[in-house]
This record gives C-alpha cells, sequence and structure tokens, in this order.
C-alpha cells in the first residue's frame, strides 16, 4: 500500500444503537457497533473480523446508512454524509454483497432482470439496447456466459449465484463496495473462484472493499489491511500480515491462535490461547474495556475506563491499556 | 482386526429423477484409538458414508452393495434389532445443528438421564450423577445448574459440548462427528476441536471427522480420507496429504485454499461446477473439471495405486507416472 493514495472513505466515533423492548414500556439499548473509527484507502481491502454478532455487519450497513447512524459521522469521497443528495450520491457509489447467494436473490426473476434492476430504478440507459449491452458487459465482468441471460436464478449453483449478485452490485459503476461474507456459503474449489474475481475487478475496476468475513486466512488473503471488533468495539486494526504475525491486543492473539491451519505439522505444533467463559451479551456489556471478562490481562483500570484506540506503532492502532506491558 | 471394516459400499437414493448414487464403492477401515477424516465439497458423499454406517438413511436410500464390519460383525442386512444396539451402544454421531438432536422442550438433565438410563443399567439417582460428570468431562461450567436448563438457555457452544456428552453417554468405540464446528466461530470451535482430541485420549475411542475444512483435519486427523461425487479419490495419513498428495482433485483442493505465508500468490480455483449424480461421468468423475485429464480418464475409471503402506490414489496420472518411471528405470540398467 503507497502512503500517498487518498481516503475513500472515513468513519468517525460510529455509533449504532438498536432499542430492545424489556417490557410493555420499557427498553434497552443495544449497542451494536459503539464508538467505531477508521479509515479506507482508494483501491485497498479492509478485512472486517470478528466474532459472531461482534457487529461487523452492521458496521457495514450503518456506513450505507442502510441503518441511520446513532452516532459519529460518516465521509464518503472526502464529504461527509449529511444530506439527502449525499445520500442518493452514496447510494449510487457504494453498495453492498451479501453472504447468502440462496436468499438473496428473487428465484423468479431472471439474471437479465436481476442485473437490469438497479439500472432501472436510477434509469441508467438511453433505450432497451444499450441496457441489454451494459446486462451482458456486466455478466463478462464476473464470468456470467451471455446465454445464462435469460435464465431463472435458482437454477444457478451458489458459486454462480454469487456471481449474479456481484455483477448486480457492480451495475451502477460502485467505487466502494461492503462484501459481508461474499463466500463464507460456498464450497472451497467454488471459493476460490470467487475470490479470484474479486481480485480482477478490483485491478481492472478500481474498486475498494470493506470485506467481512469470519475465515481469517481468507481475510489474511484478500485484504491489506484487517479489523477485529469485538462486542460493538473495534479493538485493533494493522496492515495483513502484522496482525496476522504481530498481534498486540490479548482478544486478536487469541482469535488468531485459534485459526486452523491446513497444514499439520503448523497445527499440531500450535499453541491456543483458550478464552474463558461465553462472549456477554451485548445488552449488558461490561463496563470499561469489552474484553476484560475474559482477558487474562484485566486489572481494575480496565473496568474503569474504555481504552483508547490508539495508533501504538506506524499504522497499527489497538485499544488495550496494557499493549506495552503485554507485549513489553 | 480393524474395528471397522467398509468394504465397497454403495449406497442410493431412489427419486423421482432417477437413481442417486451417492456413495459408490467406497472402503475403508478404521482402528481404535484413531482419527479419520473425510473431507470433499458439498454433497460428495461425506454424510451419506456416515449415515449408512449407522443405517439411519432417509426412507427413499438404501445400502444397495458392499459389506460394513463392526468387530468383525456384518451390519449391512443385519436388521433393525442389530442396529438399535450398535447405535447408542458401539457407535453414536453427533450433527453439525445440536438443535436437531436436543429436544428444546426437555431440560439437558432429563435427556441425557434419558440416554443414560436408555443405554446403561445405571438407575435414576446413578445417571444423574453421571450426566454431571459427562457435563464435567465435556468443560461445561456449573454443571448442576446446565442439568435444569432448556437447550435454548445455553449458546451455541455450550450445546455442542452438551451434545458431545449425550453422544459419550452409551460409552461408544466409534463416535462420527458430522461437521460438529462448522456452524461455530473459530475460537468455540478450537474448544470443541481439543475437547474432542482429549476425549478420545482419556476414552480410547475412535473418531471420525466429517467436514469440508482442511484446516480441521489437518489439526485433528491420523488418516484423512478424500472423497468427490460418492467415491474415494485419496486416502492416506495427514502428511500424505498434505505433503504429498497424488491426485488431481487433491492437489486442486490443496492449492485452492489460502495458507498461511502465501501472500500474493493466486490462489488456483479448480474450475467448472460441482459433479451432477444423476450425470455422472463414465470414467473418472472428476475427469470434467480437471486439467490434468486425458482421453482415458474421460472413459474408464481408474482402480487404487498403492503410492505407500497407507496411501492410496485412484488417479490415471498417478498410474502414468508409474509406468514412466519404470520405464526409465529399465531403460537405465
Ligand atoms: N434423501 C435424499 N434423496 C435424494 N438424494 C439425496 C438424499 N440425501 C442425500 N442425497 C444426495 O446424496 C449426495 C451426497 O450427500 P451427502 O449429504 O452425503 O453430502 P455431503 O458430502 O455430506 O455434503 P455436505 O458437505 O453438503 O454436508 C448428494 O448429491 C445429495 O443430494
Ligand atoms: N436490526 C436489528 N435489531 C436489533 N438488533 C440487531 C439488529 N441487527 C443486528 N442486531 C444485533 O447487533 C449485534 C451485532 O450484529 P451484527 O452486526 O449482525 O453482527 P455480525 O455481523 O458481526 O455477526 C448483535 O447482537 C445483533 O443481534
Ligand atoms: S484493556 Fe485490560 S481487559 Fe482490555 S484487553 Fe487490555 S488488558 Fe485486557
Ligand atoms: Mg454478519
Ligand atoms: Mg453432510
Amino acid at each position: 500500500m503507497s502512503e500517498e493514495r487518498e481516503t475513500i472513505l472515513r468513519v468517525e466515533h460510529l455509533k449504532e444503537y438498536f432499542d430492545i423492548s424489556t417490557g410493555f414500556f420499557s427498553s434497552k439499548p443495544l449497542k451494536a457497533v459503539d464508538d467505531v473509527s477508521f479509515e479506507i484507502k482508494k483501491g485497498e481491502t479492509l478485512g472486517l473480523v470478528g466474532e459472531s454478532g461482534c457487529g461487523k455487519t452492521t458496521v457495514g450497513r450503518t456506513i450505507l446508512h442502510l441503518y441511520q447512524p446513532t452516532g459519529g459521522k460518516v465521509f464518503f469521497e472526502g464529504k461527509e454524509v449529511k444530506t439527502k443528495e449525499d445520500l442518493l450520491e452514496l447510494r449510487r457509489k457504494a453498495t453492498m454483497v451479501f453472504q447468502d447467494p440462496y436468499s438473496s436473490l428473487n428465484p423468479r426473476m431472471t439474471v437479465s432482470d436481476i442485473i437490469g434492476e438497479p439500472l432501472d430504478i436510477h434509469k441508467m440507459y438511453k433505450d432497451k439496447k444499450e441496457r441489454q449491452e451494459r446486462i451482458l458487459e456486466l455478466m463478462g465482468h464476473v464470468g456470467l456466459n451471455s446465454e445464462h441471460a435469460a435464465r431463472y436464478a435458482h437454477e444457478f449453483s451458489g458459486g454462480q449465484r454469487q456471481r449474479i449478485g456481484i455483477a448486480r452490485a457492480l451495475a451502477l459503476n460502485p467505487s466502494f463496495i461492503v462484501c459481508d461474507e461474499p463466500v463464507s456459503a460456498l464450497d472451497v474449489s467454488i471459493q476460490a473462484q470467487v475470490i479470484n474475481m474479486f481480485d480482477e475487478l478490483q485491478d481492472k475496476l478500481g474498486l475498494t472493499y470493506l470485506f467481512i468475513a469470519h475465515d481469517l486466512l481468507v481475510v489474511k488473503h484478500i485484504s491489506d489491511r484487517i479489523a477485529v471488533m469485538y462486542l460493538g468495539k473495534m479493538v485493533e486494526l494493522a496492515g495483513a500480515d502484522e496482525i496476522y504475525h504481530h498481534p498486540l491486543h490479548p482478544y486478536t492473539k487469541s482469535l488468531i491462535s485459534a485459526v486452523p491451519v491446513p497444514d499439520p505439522k503448523i497445527a499440531r505444533a500450535n499453541k491456543r490461547i483458550a478464552l474463558s467463559g461465553d462472549i456477554p451479551s451485548p445488552l449488558n456489556a461490561p463496563s470499561g474495556c469489552p474484553f476484560r471478562t475474559r482477558c487474562q490481562y484485566a486489572t481494575e483500570k480496565c473496568a474503569e475506563s474504555m481504552p483508547e484506540f490508539k495508533e501504538v506503532a506506524s499504522g497499527h492502532f489497538v485499544a488495550c491499556h496494557r499493549t506495552e506491558e503485554i507485549n513489553g | 482386526m480393524a474395528l471397522l471394516e467398509v468394504k465397497d459400499l454403495k449406497t442410493s437414493f431412489f427419486t423421482a429423477a432417477g437413481e442417486v448414487k451417492a456413495v459408490n464403492g467406497v472402503s475403508f477401515s478404521l482402528d481404535r484409538h484413531k482419527v479419520l477424516g473425510i473431507v470433499g465439497e458439498s454433497g460428495s458423499g461425506k454424510s451419506v458414508t456416515a449415515y449408512s454406517i449407522m443405517q439411519i438413511l432417509d426412507a427413499n436410500g438404501r445400502i444397495v452393495g458392499g459389506s460394513i464390519k463392526l468387530d468383525g460383525q456384518e451390519l449391512v442386512g443385519a436388521g433393525e434389532k442389530v442396529m438399535k444396539t450398535v447405535r447408542g451402544n458401539k457407535i453414536s454421531i453427533i450433527f453439525q445443528d445440536p438443535m436437531t438432536s436436543l429436544n428444546p422442550t426437555y431440560t439437558i438433565g432429563h435427556q441425557l438421564i434419558e440416554a443414560i438410563t436408555l443405554h446403561t443399567d445405571r438407575d435414576k439417582k446413578q445417571a444423574w450423577d453421571r450426566a454431571v460428570e459427562l457435563l464435567k468431562l465435556v468443560n461445561v461450567n456449573e454443571p448442576e445448574k446446565r442439568m435444569k436448563q432448556y437447550p435454548f438457555e445455553l449458546s451455541g457452544g455450550m450445546r455442542q459440548r452438551v451434545m458431545i456428552a449425550m453422544a459419550l453417554s452409551c460409552e461408544p468405540d466409534i463416535l462420527i462427528a458430522d461437521e460438529p464446528t462448522t456452524a461455530l466461530d473459530v475460537t468455540i470451535q478450537a474448544g470443541i476441536l481439543e475437547l474432542m482430541k482429549s476425549l478420545q485420549d482419556q476414552l480410547g475411542m475412535a473418531i471420525i471427522m466429517i467436514t469440508h475444512d482442511l484446516g480441521v483435519v489437518a489439526q485433528l486427523c491420523d488418516e484423512i480420507i478424500v472423497m468427490y461425487a460418492g467415491s474415494i479419490c485419496e486416502r492416506g495419513t495427514a502428511e500424505d496429504i498434505f505433503y504429498d498428495p497424488h491426485h488431481s482433485y487433491t492437489k486442486g483442493l490443496l492449492k485452492s485454499i489460502p495458507t498461511v505465508d502465501m501472500d500474493d500468490k493466486k490462489l488456483e480455483p479448480i474450475t467448472g461446477t460441482p459433479i451432477d449424480l444423476l450425470n455422472m461421468p463414465k470414467g473418472c468423475p472428476f475427469a470434467p473439471r480437471c486439467d490434468d485429464a486425458m482421453h482415458i480418464c474421460i472413459n474408464q475409471t481408474c482402480d487404487y495405486v498403492q503410492i505407500n503402506e497407507h496411501h492410496y490414489s485412484a488417479c490415471w496420472m498417478n498410474v502414468k507416472e508409474m509406468m514412466e518411471e519404470q520405464k526409465g528405470g529399465a531403460s537405465n540398467e
């Protein structure tokens, strides 16, 4: 990654709270995303990992304003997203690819109508011919055959459906795509096809990705940098290799030590850093550091205040009171 | 004698569209104290192989050939009475989704005690003690409290531990685990895998671990079977499969997954689409997607080539290489 790349997306103190009813007249905020700040450079892939329910999807959806942020600011291409016009522009240039290639496409629509729908909504063509040409171009981008255009989504395999979903996401020429577990439902052999396609599209179209996945080796492969979330908070962010080989946060260390490495010698020699207990409910998040109830290094201070998300080495951010002592 | 000996197992489903040969000539043996991994993509026949051993196939499915011997006793055609004693006494199975096997309307304790009294001659009181002991064994904290809780009150990882406790209640010789950690987060998965390994060491049972995750088999398994379209393409020790793969499908599989230090190297996916069991090729099932496929691959199935004592592969490329080696060796003399 070169230093001089411009920032395409900047998120400052992003919050997304959901109201959860706890009785007839009372409700409680579920802090799905709580004070998260980061930025993504143009043409870069930022990976986002963490246990299920930690807020990854919510970060993606809130950036795109599919959820109205409870707090914080989102800057897209240098401009804060504030007005209706900003939002329309964001919706055109930033989009999302979903996990489940089975349920995210309408089985009764043809491939060409699924891909053409965003074009129709945003009136992106002069005539039928131009529409058709654009659809075929998009299908070409994702390696779908033009003969597939008139067929229905349910006739396709998981990998092919994921291609259809990606072609649709590309329809409006976006510059930024949130990829929410886009290969998790696919078999490994098909996963590799789709991962390579994301790579190639990025080179060809200059795309920027926020890539959410729970398979750390997949994320490491595709990402320039990786961010780790725990219970609604971002706890660490660094270059992909850096975070994998030199994690600083106690949670990241444990997460990485748990990765099942497809190599018997490495896997058997691996010493896992086990975590005690379960992840707390986000409705009852601990005070201070969210990880402290499971952290072997926790002290009183960890219960008192949330550690600052701080740059401790160039480009390496971590939110832990004891980073220096632990990594001494 | 091997604990479990499967020979040329064939299982089919009879559907409106025709006979689906889900398992098509599978052979392997399993010794005591061993962990055998079965890997392969979705639909390759991993689960059906397991369900055939347990004889818990869907109504339209049937074992149509082959033999399954447990401790020398033939199970194919042995009848439901024999199978009842096998299931839950000698072989236990755990599934991907614990909620499919735990009854949501009964407490954990109730279900554990029921399983224990069914399979052993303990009375209720002894069964309670044993249940608590089993929960401790699988590292469930506060076991007495858990006994009184319902499945929905537990986290996913905890439910899977309870399932394992349930499966162990009959002290089985073989534990079959069908994707037991696929739905779990990595940190929880790692805990469950470690638990299985340590239980296996303590109790000395054999484990059949079914998964599509090559990382999981690398960590846990002594021996590995690689399946494709109802057949075994290759089997060998973990070292054989990961460091010396011979079948083109195994090689393709290993090149298509990211490893720790591959950095910017591109993944090499297996091209084409997964197999359609209703339209099987005449020859090697993998031939339509294989970059190395030769004329013979498309027309004729390949017998197993023995690579070393435990290592077998059914790939025409191996036959070709072997013949070339022999020729080379002969001309050198
Ligand atoms: N009841 C059934 N009727 C018809 N076909 C079936 C039935 N059950 C399984 N099959 C078919 O048998 C084949 C093997 O299925 P199996 O469940 O063993 O695959 P698997 O390797 O376990 O896959 P996964 O990784 O998705 O669990 C598949 O083609 C499947 O569609
Ligand atoms: N629409 C919603 N209403 C209420 N709670 C939600 C909603 N969406 C997500 N949550 C909660 O917010 C938290 C984060 O969820 P999510 O972002 O989906 O996690 P992840 O994608 O990391 O698995 C979870 O506790 C989840 O249950
Ligand atoms: S802040 Fe304290 S509790 Fe949190 S990770 Fe650091 S040491 Fe552990
Ligand atoms: Mg999600
Ligand atoms: Mg299965």
